[in-house]
Parts: structure tokens; C-alpha cells; sequence
């Protein structure tokens, strides 16, 4: 039980619209855990949840063997949760110097500076002055990379970092990867694409509708196995009668 | 297997009483000339007005969601209208009274033109600005009488009691013309556009709704009786002035009354102006302190209970004296009625 | 020559309308809060400094180094205290609770200060002038005005773009939520947001009342000018707002050259053009949050 991440048995709602039921997920200090699910499982419901931007109506959130409950976003940055939200949402007008700075507001010590940032994605150096609602979808995905990195935390959250860009950048990203994992950042990711995710996961967990349908590590699970966990019972009809 | 025809239905117990007790209501102010004192007939005048002007600055806020705080033009330019119609035109004073409305109603429009760039609180701050300019363009216009305003002389050919008799049965068509003009719009299809509106913007255009036209609907109808009821307000006065007819204070009692009774609702306003009228009686000799009082509570009020005495009231227990809710009923042929399955609005 | 001497009283004017509206664009931009009180702070100040003055005997610039900071907190309380949880509610609450608040003030006001018109005396600089031309002066006072106004924007916009909180209040005011999750406590951000504005509207505040007399019943004059600095200007931008309220301040200084009782109209007019014509004002923030 000395997981860096404990999710058990949360549920998490939008006013009358339950979102999560009964989730538990753990992530171990080192571990590149991934979330995988249809649209509208809830994936980046959980992610929000851990960050603080969820309110979680039932169960308990730990990181560190701390209980999260009543902790607000701002000070989980500063306990070592960073996010790096769908859809990016970087402070478009601010440049990417500064939305690196800002992801800094409340860093924690440890091995990540801008220095270090600019070396992980190089291709940001000459537009550190830009305006970062000038940039393409996947240059401002580094920047929110580097944004939560900034913060040095021991747990990222990544949510949908492939969503809306080309399979040549998406390589690009999530080559980093390794090195964010070298220099000691836990991960966890949310990711459409189950091959991506199948890659580079240590573990894995599929949401089905709100509720966790299948966990283990990626070798373990074989792809009828992820299909039904992914689609559920009647997925599998409704797949064919869209595809 | 019984077929089942949907209808919906307006009406409901509570709104049973309330009409009831509205035509009681009626009853009462109809007889009041006959025995009420002038000074009473003064008082409820006024009452009727605020009533009159609190339902019309909450059919805008509450219900189209526009706040403004400009409201005091359409007041000066009602007065200033039926000084101008009646004692420069001729026209009979009483007569003049819807028209100086309907003035009102007139210029609302290019008002509209401009404040409608606007929206939440920069509207609000918008409409103040238009109202400051309709001051001051009369404030600097001899004719109406600049700085010092004007005395309404056209009511003297009439006997005291025909004029205080006359105002006061204008004053009850304002008032008790205003709430049933809120109840009939929002029986309407414009309420329900509007109710739509309030839920979600986007997706009432996307149902087909005009939304630019039913604010401007409901804009204008503001402004036209704000504007019938600001004649009847100087009616009762007879001395004109820009700085009292167009002062933001008009707007600060509306303001108060539909905070505190309750904004969005029907019968809020009417709740408020019961209550404001207390207050005002009861601090009446304390100078300021009326208005330290009336603006802290609120405030208060903005934040603790946004609903107003209203919401309070529907806490513990749902009611509305008004036909305004739409109710689907079932009804199966051959059956008696089946149990209402939903509510719609309040 | 008339003329070139109301354009200049106009700019000279624009620079305190300037001060006005900062504290207005600033609560609007980081917080969505429109303060319909703020032309009431600002008498506050002034009133405040008036009580200061008497009772210490002080130049009132002196006693801005008291005020200011006093300010300053009073706006970081309210902000905390009234004014945040407003913002989680519809616009209408926060527009009640400020139109609340400008109610409450000036009565207040009126109760402890009375309808009287007050002024604020800082000594011979007051109407010390340069003559620049035969028919042109500029007085002293005037233009400290403007160089005030100028370096304390100057200031805001340094802090703004320079200092880790100005870039925190910047990128609340982009996204507050976002903001949050970078680890921005956003009720802190608001609340020195607020305490900023006041602070910049009790230094506009004192140096109109020693330019002018004032009563509890000019809030809502200030406020009116305060906000048509704002749109003028443009919603963002700290020199924007500069620009709005040198436009502000030379169309009613104008108007009063064409006909005495009309600057106030004039102000309205220009603002109301530019509402209709480019109704995001003369330089609205570059890139739109």
C-alpha cells in the first residue's frame, strides 16, 4: 500500500450527471500507468479528479499517503500532482516563455528548468517570444508538456496528448517519454489511441461508462480481452453498426 | 389498450388561489376611492407605480437576463413626454398618459441599437450611460424647462377629487397592467423563447429562437411602460425636474424591490414592494439611513438568498400563484387524467 | 488657440480619468467583476484623505503614503470577503452586490461628511503654471497628473509582463480554472487584482480632489467616466486604457469649448460613437482570451 497514487472507489459527478462509479486505479513511484476508454468514459473525469478540478462525491484520493479530500488544485501542484489538461489550454496570450514561468508559479525542487524543457523539445527555442495562441496544435502540446514539467512534479497527468495532431508529432511527444520517466516523473496518461498506449504503459486501465472494465499490464491482456473491456457488451454491435 | 392524448397545463391549485386572491385584490383598490383619504390614495399610487416598475425591470433582468441600470430614462421621458403632449399639445393629460408610453416605447429602440453591443455588467454600465445622456440632452433644453423643470399646469381644469380619482385608477392599470403583462408574456411563446434563452443561449438559437428580437421585444415593452408609469408618477406630482425624474435612484428601488422579493419570479416583485414599502414607513425619519439599510440588505440578500423572500417561500413549500408554469398531463381517452409526469419552470 | 488649449487641458485631464479606469479594466480582466462601486471607492479615498489632512495637518500628497496603502487593503478584504464569492454565482450577483455596495457607500458618505462640497488643498503648486506661449499655460498640478498617471501605468504594466505575480494575475485573468491547476491560488490573485485597482483609483481619487471640489453624490459621475475610459481604450491593455482616457478627457474638455454645459455630453457622445463604430475600442488586447 505505499502506491504514489491511490485511487480507490471514487465517484464524480456534473450536477445531476454521475460520471464515475466506483473507480480505483493506483500508480507506483516510476510507473507510466495508462487510461484507455471510448469517448465520454470519463477518462479525463478521473484525471480531473486527481488534479482538483473534479469534486469526487464518494471514496478517497491519496497521493503520497496523504487523503486529498478538501485539497484545493492550487496546492496539489505544490504536493506534486501537475496536469497537462485535454485540449492543452495554455494562457493564449501569454508567449511560451511565459506560460513555461507560470507552469514554475509553484515549483517544487527537482531536476526540471526551462534550460532543461528547451532541451527536451528543442523545436520550441525559437518561438519561446510567440504568442502561444499562435502556435499549431502540436507545438503548444509540448509547451503544456513542459508547462506541467515546470512544476517538478512526481506524478503527471497527461490527458489526450495525442487528441487532433499527426502521427508523425504524436511520435514526436510521446517521444520524450523516456526521459521525463529517467529524470523520476511518475506518469499517468489518458489515451485514445490503445496502441500508443499499449506501448508504453507499464499498466493499464479501461473505462467503460464511468466504471473501470479491465487493469493489469499491457503483456497480460490480449486484444479480445480489450476490445470487450473497451466497447462492453453491447459495444461490439453498436462498433459494426458505425463502422 | 387505452390511447393517450398530451396536453399542457397551465393552471394548477395554487394559481387557483391566486387569482382568487387576486380579484379580491381588485375589489379592494377598485372601491378605495370612495373610501380612502387623499394622502392613502397618494400612497398607494406610488405603490402601484414601484409595483409597476419592479415587475418591468424584472421581466428584463430576470427573465431576459438583461440588468439594466438606465431604467430612470424611460421614467423622465414618460414625464417629460406628457408635459410636452399635455400642457404644450393640448391633448387631455389622462389621454395623454398611454401616449407618452408609447413615446417611450419609440425610443427604447435606438437606445436598443446601442446598448445591445453590450452584455452582463457592461451592458448594465451602458444603459446608466444612455440614461446620464437623455438627462443631460433635456437638462440643457430651455424648452422643457433646463435645470429647474416644469410644473404639469394642464390638471387644473379638473376638480381635485376627478384628478385624484383618475390618477389613481391610471396607477392600477400600471400596477396590476403590469404584473398581468409579465404573466401573459410569459404564457407566451416570447416566455418560453425567453425561458429557453436563460437555460442556454446557444442552443435556443440553434432551436430556431430569435434571440435578438425577443430581447428587443421584451426592451421595448420595458421601456414603453417604465414610460407609462413615469407619466403617472408626475401626474401625481405635478412638478417636473431632470434631476428627480432621471435620477438612478428610480433604478436603485426597482433594484431593491426585485432583489429582496425575489428575482425571476412573479410574484417577487410583488413581495418587494410590500416590503420595501415597510421599510421606506419605517425609516422614513432617519433620513440616509433608509437607503444604508435598503442597500445592505441587499447585498445580503444577493448573496445569501439570490431567490429573493420568493425562493425562500418555494423552500418550504412549492407554489405559484400564477398560471405561468406548463405542466404535461396525460390524459387517456376514456380514463380520468393520469398524475402530472413533469414540471417545466417556475 | 482656444482650442489647442482645451485639447491640452483635455490630454492633462485624461491622464487621471486613466488612473480611474485602470482599477475597473483590472478587476474586469482578471476577475469578469464589473465594480459598479469604484467610483465610490474612490471618494473614499478622497474623503479619507480629507479627515487625514485635517487631523494631522498634512499636504494630501503627503497622506497618499498612508492612503494608498490603506486602500489597498480595504480592496484586498473586500475582494476576499464580498466580492469572490460573487464571482462562482450568475453576473447578476455580482451586479447587485457592488450597485449594493455604491448604495451603501455613499449614504455612508452623506451621513458622515454631509452634501458639502469638499476640496483637498495642496499648497501654491496647486496653481503654479508654465506658460509655454502667450496664450497657452499649463498648470503644474496638471501635468504631475499626467507624469503620475504615466509612471504608475508604466508600473502596472512592468509588474504585469515582468514579475511571477503580474504573470500569475495575467494568466487568471486568460483562465482562471487552468490557472488553477497550475498551482495559482485564484482567491489571492483576485483579491491583490482588487487591492491594485484600489490602490491606483485612491491616488486618481486624491489628485482630483485637489484639482477640484467633490461630494458623496459624484460617484457615479466617476464611475460613469471611468468605464467609457475603459471601452474607449480598449478591454486589456494598460495603455489602451491610457488612450481612452486622454480621449475621454480632451472630448469633454472640447465640449465645454463649444458650449459650457456640455462636456459631460460630449464625453457620452464620443464614447457612444465609439461603441457603435469599433466597439472593442481603439486597442483591445491583442490576442483575445
Amino acid at each position: 500500500m505505499s502506491g504514489l497514487l491511490e485511487v480507490q472507489g471514487i465517484d464524480a459527478r456534473y450536477g445531476n450527471f454521475q460520471a464515475l462509479f466506483d473507480v480505483s486505479l493506483s500508480v507506483d513511484a516510476g510507473e507510466t500507468v495508462a487510461i484507455i476508454g471510448a469517448n465520454g468514459a470519463g477518462k479525463s473525469t478521473l484525471l480531473g479528479a486527481i488534479a482538483g478540478d473534479v469534486a469526487v462525491s464518494a471514496g478517497t484520493i491519496r497521493f503520497d499517503g496523504a487523503d486529498l479530500a478538501g485539497v484545493p488544485s492550487h496546492q496539489r501542484v505544490g504536493r506534486g500532482i501537475a496536469l497537462v489538461p485535454e485540449g492543452r489550454r495554455l494562457f493564449p496570450s501569454l508567449t511560451v516563455e511565459e506560460n513555461l514561468l507560470v507552469g514554475a508559479f509553484r515549483r517544487r525542487p527537482g531536476p526540471w528548468t526551462r534550460e532543461r524543457v528547451y532541451q527536451l523539445f528543442p523545436h520550441l527555442v525559437p518561438l519561446a517570444s510567440r504568442a502561444a495562441a499562435t502556435l499549431s496544435g502540436g507545438e503548444q502540446q509540448a509547451v503544456a508538456i513542459g508547462r506541467a514539467l515546470m512544476a517538478n512534479p512526481r506524478l503527471a497527468l497527461l490527458d489526450e496528448v495525442s487528441l487532433g495532431l499527426a502521427p508523425l508529432v504524436i511520435r514526436q511527444l510521446y517521444g520524450a517519454l523516456p526521459e521525463i520517466r529517467a529524470a523520476g516523473t511518475s506518469v499517468l496518461l489518458v489515451e485514445q489511441d490503445i496502441g500508443q498506449a499499449l506501448r508504453v504503459a507499464d499498466r493499464v486501465s479501461c473505462l467503460l461508462e464511468g466504471r473501470v472494465s479491465l487493469a493489469g499490464a499491457p503483456k497480460g491482456l490480449d486484444r479480445e480481452q480489450i476490445t470487450a473491456a473497451y466497447f462492453g457488451p453491447h459495444g461490439l454491435e453498436g462498433a459494426e453498426a458505425v463502422g | 389498450m387505452t390511447r393517450s392524448r398530451w396536453r399542457i397545463q397551465r393552471a394548477s391549485a395554487d394559481s387557483a388561489v391566486g387569482v382568487g386572491g387576486w380579484l379580491v385584490a381588485l375589489l379592494v383598490l377598485l372601491t378605495l376611492p370612495k373610501w380612502g383619504t387623499s394622502s392613502q390614495m397618494r400612497t398607494v399610487v406610488e405603490v402601484l407605480s414601484l409595483l409597476a416598475l419592479a415587475q418591468m425591470w424584472n421581466l428584463l433582468a430576470g427573465f431576459a437576463g438583461m440588468i439594466s441600470i438606465g431604467q430612470q430614462a424611460f421614467i423622465g421621458i414618460g414625464a417629460y413626454s406628457l408635459l410636452v403632449l399635455a400642457d404644450d399639445r393640448g391633448l387631455d393629460p389622462f389621454l395623454a398618459v398611454p401616449f407618452a408610453g408609447l413615446v417611450a416605447a419609440a425610443i427604447s429602440v435606438p437606445l436598443a441599437l446601442v446598448a445591445f453591443r453590450l452584455r452582463g455588467g457592461y451592458f448594465a454600465i451602458g444603459t446608466w450611460v444612455l440614461a446620464e445622456v437623455v438627462f443631460l440632452l433635456v437638462l440643457n433644453n430651455e424648452a422643457l424647462g433646463g435645470g429647474d423643470g416644469r410644473t404639469i399646469r394642464s390638471l387644473n381644469t379638473y376638480d381635485r377629487f376627478t384628478r385624484e380619482d383618475y390618477i389613481f385608477y391610471l396607477a392600477m392599470v400600471a400596477g396590476l397592467g403590469a404584473v398581468a403583462l409579465v404573466v401573459l408574456v410569459l404564457r407566451s411563446r416570447l416566455g418560453l423563447a425567453l425561458r429557453a434563452m436563460r437555460d442556454d443561449e446557444a442552443g435556443a438559437r440553434g432551436a430556431g429562437v430569435d434571440v435578438y428580437r425577443a430581447r428587443l421585444a421584451v426592451w421595448v415593452l420595458a421601456g414603453g411602460w417604465t414610460g407609462l408609469t413615469g407619466a403617472i408618477v408626475y401626474l401625481n406630482r405635478l412638478r417636473v425636474q431632470p434631476e428627480a425624474a432621471f435620477s438612478v435612484q428610480w433604478t436603485a428601488f426597482m433594484i431593491f424591490i426585485v432583489v429582496i422579493g425575489g428575482v425571476g419570479s412573479t410574484a417577487g416583485p410583488i413581495i418587494g414592494t410590500l416590503v420595501f414599502w415597510v421599510l421606506r414607513d419605517q425609516l422614513a425619519d432617519q433620513g440616509v439611513w433608509y437607503l444604508i439599510v435598503l442597500g445592505a440588505v441587499a447585498m445580503v440578500m444577493a448573496l445569501v438568498a439570490p431567490n429573493g423572500i420568493d425562493g425562500l417561500l418555494q423552500r418550504i413549500r412549492p407554489w405559484s400563484f400564477f398560471p405561468v408554469r406548463r405542466r404535461l398531463r396525460e390524459i387517456r381517452l376514456g380514463a380520468p387524467p393520469a398524475p402530472a409526469t413533469g414540471e417545466v419552470g417556475s | 488657440m482656444d482650442w489647442v488649449n482645451a485639447v491640452v487641458q483635455g490630454v492633462l485631464l485624461g491622464g487621471v480619468y486613466a488612473l480611474f479606469a485602470t482599477g475597473l479594466s483590472l478587476s474586469f480582466g482578471v476577475m469578469r467583476l464589473v465594480n459598479l462601486a469604484h467610483g465610490q471607492l474612490a471618494l473614499v479615498a478622497a474623503f479619507a484623505t480629507v479627515s487625514l489632512t485635517q487631523a494631522t495637518g498634512w499636504n494630501p500628497l503627503v497622506a497618499l503614503v498612508v492612503v494608498v496603502p490603506a486602500m489597498a487593503a480595504l480592496g484586498y478584504l473586500l475582494q476576499r470577503g464580498i466580492f469572490n464569492p460573487t464571482l462562482k454565482a450568475d453576473p447578476l450577483t455580482s451586479i447587485l452586490v457592488t450597485f449594493g455596495l455604491a448604495v451603501v457607500i455613499e449614504n455612508v458618505l452623506l451621513e458622515r461628511y454631509s452634501a458639502d462640497s469638499q476640496g483637498l488643498y495642496a499648497g501654491s503648486i496647486e496653481t503654479a503654471s508654465i506658460r509655454l506661449t502667450d496664450q497657452l499655460a499649463i498648470g503644474w498640478f496638471r501635468l504631475i497628473g499626467l507624469l503620475t498617471a504615466v509612471a504608475v501605468l508604466g508600473g502596472l504594466s512592468l509588474f504585469l509582463t515582468r514579475t511571477r505575480l503580474g504573470r500569475a494575475l495575467r494568466a487568471v485573468s486568460d483562465d482562471w480554472r487552468t490557472a488553477g491547476l497550475m498551482g495559482i491560488d485564484t482567491r489571492r490573485v483576485n483579491g491583490i487584482a482588487m487591492a491594485i485597482a484600489l490602490a491606483t483609483v485612491a491616488v486618481a481619487g486624491v489628485f482630483l480632489g485637489i484639482q477640484t471640489t467633490f461630494d458623496p453624490s459624484e460617484g457615479n459621475v466617476l464611475l460613469l467616466s471611468a468605464f467609457e475610459a475603459v471601452i474607449i481604450g480598449g478591454l486589456g491593455s494598460v495603455w489602451g486604457t491610457l488612450a481612452g482616457g486622454i480621449v475621454l478627457g480632451v472630448a469633454q474638455t472640447v465640449g465645454a469649448q463649444i458650449e459650457p454645459g456640455w462636456s459631460l455630453l460630449f464625453g457620452h457622445l464620443v464614447f457612444l460613437a465609439v461603441l457603435v463604430a469599433r466597439p472593442t475600442g481603439l486597442f483591445p488586447k491583442a490576442v483575445a482570451a
